[in-house]
């Protein structure tokens, strides 16, 4: 049992911090820590500084342009990052359609997306869900038919994120009814400025627009752009998912709203004493404290276990999104709370930067108030989104526990 | 970094289970449990042949030097059997608190003899309006000629019918509930003046109240400094507590595999009642309590001897989760199990017990969780 990271792995820690200081943005950390709202230019920004740095992509092989990280570097640095108030590179194109491409894809096809996911130039979203297609994904209907050297698609995808920026979305779309659902399924890159394809925002419980639904209207899509066999996505999307779930722990970013949280309770005044004081605020967050202290360990243990057998993490990860869900909700629900009635006011303006509050407001409304609740309502998705809680105990129960 | 236990502790792990198995099942525990002294005498000759009675001990006086996660091992396993021998009490909490505390001499009379199984000690300390607290001590010492007196009473003493002797905590100045002021002693059980009122316990150990009526004992029979007991008491019982909770751990794990193969093998409806989806959820979610407590017990064992706030945040905040954790696997065994849970002829029932009885020992969730917030304020 031996809890110490290597000297290498500390080395590194430290080799993290050093950049961060020295190449994170002031401006982008301080809307981080803030919590504001992001822009696009300040992720793509973001992207290409790592890039430049040889870290665009931490845990791509070398071959591909990554860093050749372990996993373990990778939590390091995402640890770093969470701490440090830099931003955490989404998913979409990094995790989730990289390794599909390395995996299953052509050689011209691997060099020309993956060089563009590494330095920015290409922003990718997720074309899965569909109004009729949640966590039962295989029913998915968006449609793509042969013509010559095309595929026709119609259809529409929902819960996209963030594709209102995206210059490809990569689709499960079907091409064939014959079979289990399954079997019908395929896998296809799709330009954005496509023809036929037209993006409509969704504005979310917070006032935001953070997803889109996305509408396919004979969308010809050249064949060239199918990775993989026909009909074989569903394979992919496996793959793909498993890829998605490493990580997904969050603890990096569990941690920073857990310091947010403890500023906010000791900044905020309860009654001749700060809200930290007070014995039930106070054992609120020793409890979703304990149980990120044991997520973290749980992490480890996973990770300690890919790192030493070599091996790919399994269906435990299912755990770690449920409970790793479970912990930033609570967090982000009681630096809501520790608002009080400052949990009221509705103050837009107040995700920007430039703000400045009224001069009544400015006595009792602090700066780090304006996103709070909007982040309470806004990450009630993250028990919802890649896979359910219910979802990932059915996968517990299944391959965990053989019921 | 590594999670994995070391080679010996995994021969020391698959030893104990195969004791379990040969020796120590369900029928014979009930058997042990029923009997007047409430353990099994021949299990503790064989605890000392298998070194785990010198386990955590100092090599100079016939222990193994091991650590805290080596006692973490054994007492999963003492956990999954419901082993009843006062391996906790004495040996990782009395003879801990001796090897750390205690001087030369009383080590080299005592350590050895808890080691090879001819010496049983047990601890004194909590007192009847004290509930949890260590430093509720209303017990005095009163130095006489050559030495003390010691009188007051001491409540549900882990262990005291079997105990050859008492670590005994009382106080020679200050206030009852005073940090300073308490300091601990080496009581022998014949000692003239000191009577122990005995019962069973809800999970089978024995337990007792401990009468001090005017004690008196040499000055040799101190342990520590004067006035200063509490530091090395709270350190011997934070080890004990790392201890417990690798128990429960063992308890979890054991209670998770009876649910998961009952839910395998009770057919109602003409199907397994695992097969419903209200019933897998929640064994998926007493799985999620079993490693997240795993993960608890690992942070406590390896800072189950750290100095001050780090052992305290560590200890404590493995006990309430674990606490929390265990009333949940607990409760839920018993309710997939139906009215099976709860009858006395299968061991789910006595698992839940065991369970329930560690959430009150020591401390429980809500005495925990206060000290672990507390703990972000160095005292020591």
């Amino acid at each position: 049992m031996d809890l110490s990271f290597s000297a290498e792995e500390d080395a590194f820690r430290a080799e993290v911090r050093v950049f961060l200081k020295a190449e994170l943005p002031a401006p982008l950390r301080e809307n981080m820590l803030l919590g504001r709202r992001l822009r696009k230019e300040d992720l793509v920004e973001w992207q290409k500084i790592l890039y430049r740095h040889g870290w665009g992509a931490g845990m791509w092989p070398k071959r591909y342009g990554g860093a050749g990280w372990s996993v373990v570097q990778q939590h390091i640095f995402d640890e770093e990052c969470a701490a440090g108030g830099a931003p955490a590179q989404l998913p979409f194109a990094l995790r989730m359609v990289a390794p599909v491409l390395m995996s299953f894809a052509t050689a011209e096809q691997q060099a020309y997306f993956l060089p563009k996911i590494l330095s920015g130039e290409h922003w990718w979203c997720q074309g899965y869900s569909e109004p009729g297609a949640g966590s039962d994904l295989a029913s998915l209907r968006t449609s793509a038919v042969r013509d010559g050297a095309h595929y026709v698609v119609n259809g529409q995808k929902t819960w996209n994120t963030l594709g209102q920026y995206a210059d490809w979305i990569f689709c499960l779309v079907r091409t064939s009814t014959a079979g289990r659902p399954q079997q019908g399924i395929s896998f296809l890159l799709i330009d954005m400025k496509t023809p036929g394809v037209s993006v409509r925002p969704i504005v979310m419980v917070d006032g935001e627009h953070e997803i889109n639904d996305i509408f396919f209207e004979n969308v010809r899509v050249p064949v060239g752009n199918l990775v993989g066999e026909e009909n074989r996505g569903w394979t992919y999307a496996k793959f793909l998912l498993e890829h998605e779930r490493t990580n997904n722990a969050g603890i990096g970013n569990c941690k920073r709203e857990l310091a947010r949280l403890k500023q906010i309770a000791a900044a905020q005044p309860a009654g001749g004493r700060a809200l930290i004081e007070d014995p039930r605020f106070r054992d609120h967050i020793s409890k979703v404290e304990l149980e990120l202290m044991a997520l973290e360990i749980t992490n480890l243990r996973v990770l300690s276990k890919v790192h030493n057998e070599a091996g790919a993490p399994g269906p435990e990860v299912s755990l770690l999104k449920i409970k790793g869900s479970q912990i930033v909700q609570r967090l982000i629900e009681l630096q809501m709370q520790a608002l009080g009635h400052d949990a009221l006011p509705y103050v837009r303006e107040g995700l920007s930067p430039d703000w400045v509050p009224g001069p009544l407001l400015a006595q009792h409304f602090p700066a780090y108030a304006p996103p709070l609740s909007g982040r309470y309502f806004n990450y009630r998705k993250t028990t919802i989104y890649a896979g359910s809680t219910e979802i990932q105990k059915n996968i517990i129960a299944k391959m965990i526990l053989g019921l | 970094m590594d999670f994995r236990y070391t080679d010996e502790q995994q021969a020391m792990q698959a030893t104990l289970q195969r004791f379990v198995a040969r020796d120590y099942d369900f029928e014979a525990q009930r058997a042990f449990a029923r009997s007047g002294i409430g353990y099994s005498p021949r299990a503790w000759s064989q605890y000392a042949e298998l070194g785990l009675l010198g386990l955590p001990l100092p090599e100079e006086f016939g222990g193994l030097g091991g650590n805290a996660v080596d006692v973490m091992v054994v007492m999963e396993q003492v956990g999954a059997g419901l082993l009843l021998e006062p391996y906790l009490t004495s040996v990782v909490l009395c003879a801990g608190l001796l090897a750390a505390a205690a001087t030369p001499q009383m080590q080299r009379a005592l350590l050895p003899r808890v080691a090879a199984g001819e010496c049983k000690l047990a601890l004194a300390a909590y007192e009847p309006a004290g509930r949890y607290e260590l430093s509720h001590v209303a017990a005095t010492a009163r130095t006489r000629a050559g030495g003390w007196e010691l009188s007051g009473l001491k409540a549900v003493v882990l262990d005291a019918p079997s105990a050859d002797a008492f670590i005994v905590s009382a106080r020679d100045s200050g206030a009852t509930g005073a940090s300073s002021g308490v300091s601990l002693f080496l009581v022998p059980r014949d000692a003239p003046g000191l009577t122990v009122s005995s019962y069973p316990t809800q999970s089978g150990s024995r337990a007792g109240d401990v009468q001090l009526a005017a004690v008196t004992v040499g000055a040799e029979a101190l342990i520590g400094t004067v006035g200063q007991g509490l530091v090395p008491l709270e350190k011997a019982v934070d080890a004990a507590i790392a201890a417990l909770c690798a128990e429960a751990l063992g308890i979890m794990n054991a209670l998770n595999q009876a649910t998961l193969a009952y839910l395998k093998s009770r057919k109602q409806f003409g199907v397994a009642i695992g097969t419903f989806q209200a019933l897998q959820h929640r064994m998926a979610e007493m799985f999620i309590a079993e490693e997240q407590a795993r993960s608890m017990t690992i942070i406590a064992a390896v800072n189950a001897h750290a100095d001050g706030a780090a052992r305290r945040r560590a200890v404590s905040g493995a006990k309430a989760y674990v606490g929390q954790a265990a009333r949940q696997v607990g409760q839920e065994a018993v309710q997939m199990h139906g009215g099976m849970g709860v009858v006395d002829e299968l061991i789910v029932s006595h698992y839940f017990k065991r369970l329930t009885m560690i959430d009150r020992t020591f401390g429980d969730v809500d005495y925990h969780l206060a000290r672990f917030a507390d703990s972000a304020v160095p005292r020591d």
